[in-house]
């Protein structure tokens, strides 16, 4: 039992390095078989998915109902941008308000500034979270909305830090698949990591009866407050992606809809679930992307099809089918379950034992 | 700041913070019975100014007959939603009706792109209340009085419905254990329709008063009307009534005031109400007149 | 069922992907048609539409428009060029209502070499060291420092308010230019308040406002907004007068503000349908806008779209050629092109030098004043 055990894990451990390897190939020669349009689309479902994962961790995982996704992007994105543009951009950018003169020679590499990118927004999450985490359910909610609105009021108000609501802009794309992938890779790996260590334990403890954790011993605050706070580091990371994608960021990016975008990619893949948010990801974003035609005359012989061709189309179709799954499979597409190979096996031989 | 200014500021606070509370009432009511944050609140408010557009200048309806018309559409608008969209999920976890919510508010205000355009339109402003007078040296507007006075009437009427009749008990039954309140012998549907039905007359009759004072209808108004209105519910205590009204008061006086003394921050204004909103859930994690609650999961 | 479902799936896909044909000409448009742009990019759309109707084939080719909507959004900006540059193959770009908006389209007009001309972005980063966006209309500077010359050499105002949206890079913007070039001609800035896109009460900046007792406004906001903003003026008993941007400029504008907008001056493109001496062009536009929307009043937006259309016509025939560097070279030696909203010369920056007309509201009816050279 145990040696067919071991060898399923060295199995499982074969599939999963040669799936990323043949994913890799994939990556690498994705810019010959793929236009620039689905690059883009690839790129966003990557970046959604850092996103949804670090939305999961707070409240899927966590049980924290946060909404100030958006404001920790929005610092992350910032942070990012401020650090790559060169001076001679800052100050030809600046033309309201001049820059303040240290942010003007601050400079550092792509990657280092998604680094300080996540540090930044770990560094607000922690903040806001110290007072507002001893609040529950909606209330915090409420509380982590406000804050991110605060984030995004300040940087609309202080202009000689982000230039208002100009936004910057020439930002270098540095965003590509490779960074992306490599990335969510990145943030994959370590959120398996944490979920299987001891502190996923403990997270999953506090969510599911706090009462009963902190009898335990575990000081359930800080469990929180750390959880929160990677969270809001995952955010700051794909706020800065994004802003490296579009190449130029302004607060109206960073509106609550952010917030829900990302809250509808966790829900829809999976609350709880790993795996649920890089489906959700995928789901939205190729699903709000492809649903464009609809808002192109569609033609059956001679005549327009009805309603086709009106711009709003599109997102009245989404939300139509974010209500049906919602109805129809409200745990999710994943549920809490995660992406296994045995459960892949056993899928297909079901399958076939149906079939037989 | 002198003292005539000052009275101005205040009735300004007045008249925009009692606005804020006859959203918030709506809000809070299905909130506190449901727990379902309801997102669509904004929308059915946007769809009753609209009705509201198209009864007296589309169609040229008397103004009165219009009203009545405008908040029954927007009745049937908010039951339809409950049908179709939340009374499958009643046993299902919070956050799935609440996607479901941030759902229909999507599709309503995109199905309304669709179909009215989001050209804004004008509303009929009788000018009976918008003709401004000035008592002493303040200034305002008829409406602007009457909006307080409708306002406590409804919540006052919300009351004794909640609180005076047998559907009110079962309201109230059903805030606290669904499942018993069923056993008891109530029905649950009905009596949830019920709720909604009086929400989204509450929202619609919001929407009609807002679209007076802000003559401006377009499918996407009922947001930022919506999002403060759901602050002021929090900040007032969700669930209560009396709260929701002295949420959207002090909200409305947070950012009228917060200009009046500090008018060079005034690009800060909302920035204000949010942090005095932190902090009062700190100092009062339930809001101002809130009751603790158990969490229904 | 399964089956049922993954074929519907398979057919809309189908639907969805675009045939490209050699023997037409695509032009991309992208804008706000939903959002709350969504006003602005409709009535650009219509100047679009009118424009091809005109001239259905450039170079003997049909041309094909291309209409995505960006939602007013950032992302979907640049999703939305992504997709016209990459899926539908599309030769030029008419780009989009709102500055933030056409600058993240642009950002990938560049990499794609496409070339991207906006209707209205008047806010002067959006071409600035871009090599493939152009404009058709003029720019925030001139439109700021040509309000505040009227304001002070023909009208006489020494004491300006401001009352700007601080969350819009347009109004943001404007308001700056406006008070450099209003102080710098001797005038006062007495007030300068601030309120967030999306507020509808703004009795309490009004009020402040009223207090510092200013000659004039600049209320450099949507028109949607401007109108309630001049009711609630008026039930407060301002008297001052408001001056706004090109952006009041709505057909819906009188509509929405009533009395309240009797006396409102406002900066904006030269033309306007019942000026005097209207160029041949702009007397075409008005007839053929007659022709085809009957009831719905002509406005500047829209003879934007027109004249973008227009713009690339001229250039792609210059050229000969659909190839989007060609038609980029063309457009960039725009010269003396007779549009709608005045000559049009591109320079160096991709910014036409257009006058700036100064229109106001008498006995409701919009009524162009004349133009105003500004004192830079």
């Amino acid at each position: 039992m145990s040696a067919e055990r071991g060898a399923k894990k060295v199995r499982n451990r074969f599939l999963t390095v040669l799936a990323i390897i043949s994913f890799a190939v994939f990556l690498q020669q994705a810019p010959n078989l793929l236009d620039g349009y689905k690059i883009r689309i690839m790129n966003m479902i990557a970046i959604n998915a850092i996103l949804g994962l670090s939305l999961n961790l707070i409240y899927g995982m966590a049980g924290m109902f946060s909404l100030g996704h958006a404001g920790f992007m929005a610092v992350g994105a910032y942070v990012s941008a401020l650090l790559i543009l060169t001076p001679a951009q800052k100050t030809a950018m600046w033309i309201l308000d001049p820059i303040a003169p240290w942010l003007l020679g601050v400079h550092a590499p792509f990657l280092i500034s998604i680094l300080a990118a996540g540090l930044a927004a770990a560094f607000f999450g922690w903040l806001i979270s110290m007072p507002v985490l001893r609040l529950g359910g909606d209330y915090l909610g409420i509380a982590t909305l406000g804050f991110s609105e605060i984030l995004r009021i300040l940087i609309t108000n202080l202009t000689p830090i982000t230039n208002g609501p100009l936004g910057l802009k020439g930002i270098p794309a540095h965003t590509n698949l490779r960074v992306s992938y490599g990335i969510l890779l990145v943030t994959l790996f370590c959120t398996v990591r944490l979920m299987k260590s001891n502190f996923g334990n403990v997270i999953k403890a506090v969510r599911d009866d706090e009462t009963a954790a902190r009898t335990m011993g575990i000081n359930t605050f800080q469990t929180r407050v750390l959880a929160f706070t990677i969270g809001c580091f995952g955010a700051g990371v794909g706020g800065a992606l994004m802003g490296n994608i579009i190449t130029t960021i302004d607060p109206r990016m960073f509106t609550i809809n952010q917030t829900y975008n990302t809250l509808m990619i966790v829900v829809i893949g999976g609350l709880g679930s790993i795996t649920g948010s890089v489906v959700g990801s995928v789901l939205v974003t190729v699903m709000l992307e492809w649903l464009r035609f609809v808002e192109n005359p569609i033609m059956i012989g001679s005549t327009q099809l009805f309603l086709s061709g009106k711009p709003g189309m599109r997102m009245v179709i989404f939300s139509l089918l974010l209500i049906g799954v919602i109805i129809f499979r409200r745990e999710g597409v994943m549920g809490m379950k995660e992406f296994s190979w045995d459960r892949l096996f056993s899928f297909f031989s079901r399958q076939r034992g149906d079939a037989a | 700041m002198n003292f005539s200014m000052f009275l101005q500021h205040f009735t300004n606070a007045l008249g925009l913070g009692s606005m804020y509370g006859l959203i918030a009432i709506g809000y809070t009511m299905v909130y506190g019975i449901l727990r379902l944050i309801n997102f669509a609140h904004g929308d059915i408010f946007m769809l009753g100014a609209y009705f509201v557009f198209f009864a007296t200048i589309q169609y040229k309806i008397p103004w009165a007959l219009g009203l009545v018309i405008a908040v029954l559409g927007a009745t049937a608008c908010g039951l339809l939603v409950d049908r179709i969209a939340y009374r499958p999920l009643r046993d299902a976890p919070r956050i799935s009706a609440l996607i479901s919510a941030i759902g229909v508010s999507f599709f309503i205000e995109n199905a309304s792109i669709v179909a009215f355009t989001g050209v804004p339109r004008n509303v009929i402003q009788p000018k009976l209340l918008m003709e401004p007078f000035a008592l002493g040296t303040v200034r305002l507007i008829p409406l602007s009085l009457m909006v307080p006075v409708i306002s406590f009437v409804l919540a006052a009427g919300l009351l004794w419905v909640i609180y005076r009749t047998k559907q009110g008990l079962a309201m109230r039954s059903i805030s606290h254990d669904i499942e018993t309140t069923r056993l008891m012998g109530v029905s649950v549907d009905k009596t949830i329709a019920l709720t909604f039905a009086i929400g989204s007359a509450l929202a619609a009759v919001a929407g009609i008063m807002w679209a007076l004072r802000y003559p401006k209808v377009e499918p996407l108004m009922g947001m930022m009307p919506g999002f403060k209105a759901f602050i002021a519910a929090v900040f007032g205590g969700v669930g209560s009534v009396a709260g929701a009204m002295l949420g959207g008061l002090s909200l409305g006086f947070i950012e009228i005031m917060s200009v009046a003394f500090f008018p060079k921050l005034s690009g800060y204004r909302d920035a204000f109400a949010f942090v005095l909103l932190i902090v009062i859930l700190l100092v009062k994690p339930t809001g101002l007149l809130g009751e603790k609650l158990e969490d229904k999961i | 069922m399964r089956k049922v479902i993954l074929g519907v799936l398979i057919c809309m896909f189908a639907c969805g992907a675009a045939f490209a044909a050699d023997d037409v000409i695509r032009i991309g448009f992208f804008n706000s048609l939903t959002g709350q742009n969504a006003f602005g990019g409709q009535l650009e759309l219509e100047g679009v539409q009118l424009a091809m109707k005109e001239i259905p084939e450039i170079i003997g080719k049909k041309v094909e428009l291309v209409i995505v909507d960006n939602k007013s959004d950032k992302v979907e900006s640049a999703n939305a060029v992504t997709r016209l540059i990459e899926n539908d193959k599309v030769s030029a770009i008419i780009g989009s209502y709102g500055s933030s908006l056409t600058m993240a389209g642009s950002e990938v007009a560049e990499v794609g070499r496409v070339p991207l001309l906006t209707t209205s972005s008047t806010n002067p980063l959006v071409t600035q060291d871009k090599k493939f966006t152009f404009r058709a209309c003029f720019i925030d500077p001139q439109q700021g420092a040509g309000a505040a010359t009227y304001a002070i050499r023909t009208l006489g105002y020494k004491k300006a308010a401001l009352l700007v949206d601080v969350a819009n890079d347009y109004s943001v913007g404007l308001a700056a230019f406006f008070r450099n070039s209003f102080v710098k001609l001797g005038g006062e800035i007495v007030s300068d308040m601030r309120y967030n896109s999306g507020d509808q009460d703004f009795t309490a900046q009004l009020t402040e406002i009223i207090s510092k007792e200013p000659d004039v406004v600049l209320l450099p906001a949507y028109f949607a907004e401007g109108a309630i903003i001049l009711k609630q003026a008026r039930e407060l008993g301002a008297k001052f007068r408001f001056m706004g941007g090109d952006a009041m400029d709505n057909p819906e504008m009188v509509t929405l503000a009533g009395e309240a907008i009797e006396g409102f001056i406002y900066t904006g493109f030269a033309y306007a349908p019942d000026m005097p001496d209207m160029n041949p062009v702009a007397a075409k536009f008005t007839e053929l806008w007659k022709k085809e929307y009957p009831g719905k009043e002509t406005n500047a937006n829209a003879a934007l779209g027109y004249d973008c259309y227009m713009m690339y016509v001229d250039a792609i025939t210059r050229a000969g050629s659909a190839d989007p560097e060609k038609i980029r070279d063309a457009l960039e030696a725009t010269k003396d092109l007779p549009t709608v909203t005045g000559v049009t010369t591109l320079d160096a920056d991709h910014n036409p030098q257009k006058d700036i007309g100064i229109l106001e509201i008498k006995d409701g009816k919009k009524t162009f004043v004349g133009t105003v050279v500004p004192e830079m």
